[in-house]
């Protein structure tokens, strides 16, 4: 297994209290496997993501628990030195918003031929041949001329493309991609996500994708990780999840957002709000906004159960899955 | 058709840029609107769709009079109210009211929920008497689906959802016709999105509200909507009822946008065509001579240099009944289906009947 | 209901990570959207709203820094309106045969050059530092927020204007224009300093209050104003004003301990204040050339000069921390 996340939590120290993003999260991706991490605002799907590349703040955000293992080994563990030379060179990370990831006041030549000064110790002059070549890769027309360019030159889809030519300049094993394409246009969208997922494969690596798009996640994972209030509800294999999805957070989802080949009547709504990280319900924190939920449900907080375990284990954080998944 | 209650004619707001601190010199403009028609009829939704930057929100800010139009009429029951005088103005501005996309910037921070819904009736006082005005701030709250008591709260109170439910509370306070939605429901959260599309949804139905609902969401505009126009650098590339514009569009850049949407459907991976537009959007300041979307075009031809495509039923489709005869700005329309028919209905006019009859 | 996570000047969820992307803490309520009056707690919904001012008063109220700080500024002023309060003689009577004595009983600060009390004259000192301060911030204030607020409100050429206006003022150096400015001045009184310190601080606060204006007005609401029908005045008072008052304050505090500053130095010059007024920049000044022999006679208005400049650099800082909780 290239990645391991195992129990993880993490708090984050606020004015108004201690807010727990994630509660004891679990997930895995392979090299060459795409994982859909699925969740809205507040689900904590970022803050695992950050966890797992050491650049969470520190505070007001603290790791009370868990182990992330990276081909075996515990980054936990690790001295922040050697945390560093894992990021970039092993794992990259791609923001959503490319403009801000971006230093407005140098080149994208120079910024992408910095990683090679760094970490690889080359030439100005070949790092910038460098560069050159994986703008080509990310297919930025004319990227000869365009080197030397600043960020605000580039419309936001090349931007993206440039942040996606910096995360592969050190050829990572592991990508993590947090709403990579929720800024762009959609046909913008289309051209980005293809050649991520292009790219991946050529390279073979484990590919992180975080999103509240379950469009996206259709077109591109293989596996998805569903998570509400800092926990998983349910993971399984992409094809299974649409067809019969095992959580009723799951199935809210998947019946909530309008569909473009139908013209629906109503659209199912999950009633109520996400809940406040400072006050998770007890029991399952789904269960107030839950059509399932009866008293076991405002009590016990439910593990992860195992719906199937072809080929990719299946499972749901859902006392009545079964209820729900033939429901 | 309904009669229309409001009429677009040719509606331009282009921008100047100018050069020069003290004598300014005009260099050029940004055609943000650059000669758009459509009509509203009474009680429907017109969903108008396109990426950033295409100009739709510019509309939806004339539309509601927050900006002028350089040319053009917008037509409210056969008055152009792009040129009146202030208080004629704010006569016609009870009839159309907005509803803006951010609903953390939309709400005063320093007002209380009752204040920012009760404005309306302080600006047009002879809509509601003094006395009655809190019942009728409580009875918005209700209709909107939040408790009535909330009255006297900040904004920073709510969450997103919430807030944008106190922007339509406010936008419906003054019994409007017409609602123009600018992104209403893309700053929220996908569950969330759900509560308020249904929302105005009923809304609809009980005020028998008009909305121009801007997107660029195009599988929630086909949920809401009765027709749809397409938006492309500034004008309206397709425009039809939803079923036209989404099982049976002419024009290539809408279908390349239908296509382009992920679909929340793996099973669809495999046998989903798509098309991959190349290059950006050309910038508004510079927009391409005759066809405006030529440039990412994969059909385009010397012809879509020189002459302007109008916006018009295109020849090939007039003399025929199909779901294709409709206004399509393209010298070269032609029926493509993108989007896979809906699972269960058979596709009766499938995409090679008449696709390949197009052709010129 | 739970605690609600407040406040957030605009309400946004509050974003722990700053660099490297959004991060998704949303600190919704978790209030539920159906009608029921009151949460799981049984909090009731009509519970004291809070007002983003309140907010910011509920936060001063615990900092120790603003408490401190108030309690000077509170104590500077009482003295400066009634200084027979804490000193029962006279500044002006002055016995010569004591010059530069020191501390002794009854005289605890020792006497000055003209042999008046040290003690009795720092505490008469106050009123014109306070006077000179107050009003002098009150009236660059105003002239400065009025102007720069209407150009940021109406732009084009009246905004081009007053810009370039602006820029003249910057260019003038404070203590040159003050020698040449107030030398001509013969009235012997606060308010030519004060009429001063107005005319060449207020484009400070216009550039402060126009930039603030060009940002609210680009909010939403005010648009939604706009769109429901609203007059000019009624956007400026009800939405612009309210929001765009924050800086100008926090600016306007810091500014007033500097104006106090401003007129001793003046006054030390020789051009601002100038006897019989009683003064900590005139005490300092005639101080300045004893300071080998008689140290105490400039300790002490200097010191007092330097709490209450601080007092209110302090207040003012906290003033910011409050109405500005992105800062924090």
């Amino acid at each position: 297994m290239l990645l391991e996340v195992r129990d993880l939590h993490v708090e984050f120290h606020t004015r108004e209290g201690i807010a727990k993003a994630v509660n004891g999260v679990d997930y895995s991706v392979d090299a060459g496997e795409t994982l859909a991490v699925l969740g809205e605002s507040g689900s904590g799907k970022s803050v695992t993501a950050q966890a797992v590349m050491g650049i969470l703040d520190v505070p007001p955000g603290k790791i009370t628990q868990g182990e992330i293992l990276f081909q075996g080994q515990d980054l936990l563990k690790l001295k922040e030195e050697d945390r560093r030379k894992v990021r970039g060179a092993k794992m990259a990370m791609i923001f959503q918003d490319a403009l801000s990831s971006l230093n407005p006041v140098l080149s994208v030549g120079d910024q992408l031929g910095e990683m090679f000064q760094v970490h690889k110790g080359m030439s100005r002059k070949d790092s910038k041949a460098k560069a050159v070549e994986l703008m080509d890769r990310v297919r930025i027309p004319a990227a000869k001329e365009r080197v030397g360019q600043y960020p605000h030159q580039f419309s936001g889809g090349m931007r993206q493309r440039i942040m996606i030519a910096m995360a592969l300049a050190l050829e990572p094993e592991l990508i993590i991609a947090d709403e990579p394409t929720t800024a762009l246009d959609v046909t913008v969208q289309a051209q980005v996500m293809d050649l991520l997922a292009e790219l991946q494969r050529e390279l073979h690596m484990g590919l992180i994708l975080i999103t509240h798009d379950l469009g996206v996640v259709a077109d591109v994972a293989d596996k998805i990780a569903v998570m509400y209030a800092g926990r998983i509800v349910e993971r399984a294999p992409v094809h299974e999840i649409y067809k019969a999805p095992a959580h009723p957070y799951t199935k809210g989802l998947l019946e909530s957002i309008p569909r473009l080949d139908q013209k629906g009547q109503e659209l199912y709504a999950i009633k109520g709000l996400p809940p406040n990280l400072l006050n998770i319900p007890p029991g399952c924190a789904f269960n107030p906004r839950c059509p399932l939920a009866r008293d076991r449900c405002r009590t016990d907080v439910p593990p992860l159960y195992e719906v199937t375990e072809s080929p990719v284990p299946r499972t749901s954080a859902c006392h009545f899955w079964k209820e729900c998944l033939h429901g | 058709m309904a009669e229309a209650i409001l009429e677009v004619r040719d509606l331009h707001k282009h921008y100047p840029l100018t050069q020069g601190i003290v004598f300014k010199k005009q260099v050029g403009a940004v055609r943000a609107v650059d000669g758009v028609d459509f009509d509203l009829a009474a009680g429907e939704t017109l969903g108008i769709v396109g990426e950033s930057g295409c100009g739709k929100s510019t509309v939806a800010k004339m539309l509601v009079n927050l900006e002028r139009p350089t040319s053009g009429a917008i037509r409210y029951k056969g008055e152009d109210i792009s040129r009146l005088s202030p208080r004629a103005l704010k006569a016609v501005r009870r009839n159309i009211q907005m509803v803006f996309q951010d609903p953390y910037t939309s709400l005063n921070p320093r007002m209380t929920v009752g204040d920012i819904i009760g404005e309306p009736y302080e600006i047009h006082p002879e809509v509601a008497p003094k006395g009655s005005r809190r019942q009728k701030v409580q009875d918005l709250l209700d209709v909107v689906g939040l408790n009535p008591e909330y009255i006297n709260r900040y904004p920073h109170q709510f969450s997103g959802g919430q807030r944008q439910r106190i922007g339509i509370a406010r936008g419906l306070a003054l019994q409007p016709e017409i609602i123009v939605a600018d992104e209403p429901v893309s700053a929220l959260d996908v569950s969330v999105q759900a509560q308020v599309v249904n929302l105005l949804d009923n809304l609809q139905t009980e005020f028998s509200l008009s909305y121009v609902f801007i997107a660029h969401d195009l599988s929630i505009v086909r949920h809401i909507s009765d027709r749809v126009g397409v938006m492309y650098l500034g004008r309206i590339v397709e425009i039809g009822t939803d079923a036209q514009i989404y099982d049976h569009p002419t024009h290539p850049y809408t279908q390349a946008l239908l296509s382009a949407v992920p679909v929340p459907d793996p099973e669809a991976r495999a046998h989903r065509e798509r098309i991959i537009l190349t290059g950006d959007v050309p910038s508004p300041a510079n927009i391409p001579s005759g066809c405006r979307f030529r440039t990412r075009c994969w059909k385009a031809q010397e012809r879509c240099t020189l002459e302007v495509p109008l916006l018009a039923v295109p020849a090939v489709f007039r003399l025929t009944d199909s779901p294709a005869k409709h206004d399509s700005a393209c010298h070269f329309a032609e029926e493509k289906q993108v989007v896979p028919p809906e699972p269960g209905a058979d596709g009766s006019d499938g995409p090679d009947g008449a696709g390949g009859s197009g052709i010129p | 209901m739970p605690e609600q996570p407040q406040p957030f000047d605009d309400g946004r969820a509050i974003n722990h990570t700053g660099a490297g992307g959004g991060t998704d803490l949303a600190m919704d309520e978790g209030e539920s959207l159906e009608k029921t009056p009151g949460g799981p707690e049984g909090t009731g919904p009509d519970r004291k709203p809070r007002s983003l001012w309140s907010d910011a008063w509920h936060d001063l109220r615990r900092n120790p820094i603003f408490i401190i700080s108030g309690l000077i500024i509170v104590f500077l002023v009482i003295i400066s309106i009634w200084p027979q309060l804490i000193a029962s003689g006279n500044p002006l009577d002055c016995d010569l045969s004591k010059a530069q004595e020191g501390s002794q009983p009854g005289h605890p600060f020792g006497f000055n050059g003209q042999g008046c009390d040290v003690y009795t004259r720092t505490v008469y000192g106050a009123r014109a530092s306070v006077q000179v301060g107050l009003f002098a911030t009150l009236g660059v204030t105003l002239l400065g927020s009025v102007l720069g607020g209407l150009a940021g409100f109406y732009g084009g050429a009246w905004d081009g204007f007053l810009s370039r206006i602006t820029d003249v003022f910057f260019a003038i150096p404070v203590i040159l224009g003050g020698l040449v400015l107030l030398s001509v001045v013969s009235n012997n009184s606060v308010w030519p300093v004060i009429g001063f310190m107005v005319l060449l601080g207020w484009p400070q606060l216009s550039r402060i209050a126009r930039g603030s204006v060009i940002t609210v007005k680009q909010n939403d609401y005010v648009q939604a104003a706009r769109a429901l029908g609203a007059s000019n005045s009624r956007m400026m008072l009800r939405h612009i004003t309210p929001n765009a008052l924050a800086p100008v304050i926090v600016v306007a505090t810091i500014a007033l301990g500097t104006y106090i500053s401003l007129e001793a130095t003046l006054s030390f010059l020789g051009v601002g204040l100038k006897p019989p007024t009683v003064s900590w920049g005139i005490d300092i000044s005639s101080a300045a050339a004893y300071v080998r022999n008689a140290p105490h006679m400039l300790l002490w208005p200097s010191g007092a000069l330097a709490i209450t400049v601080l007092a209110f650099i302090m207040l003012g800082d906290a003033v910011r921390d409050a109405l500005d909780p992105k800062l924090r």
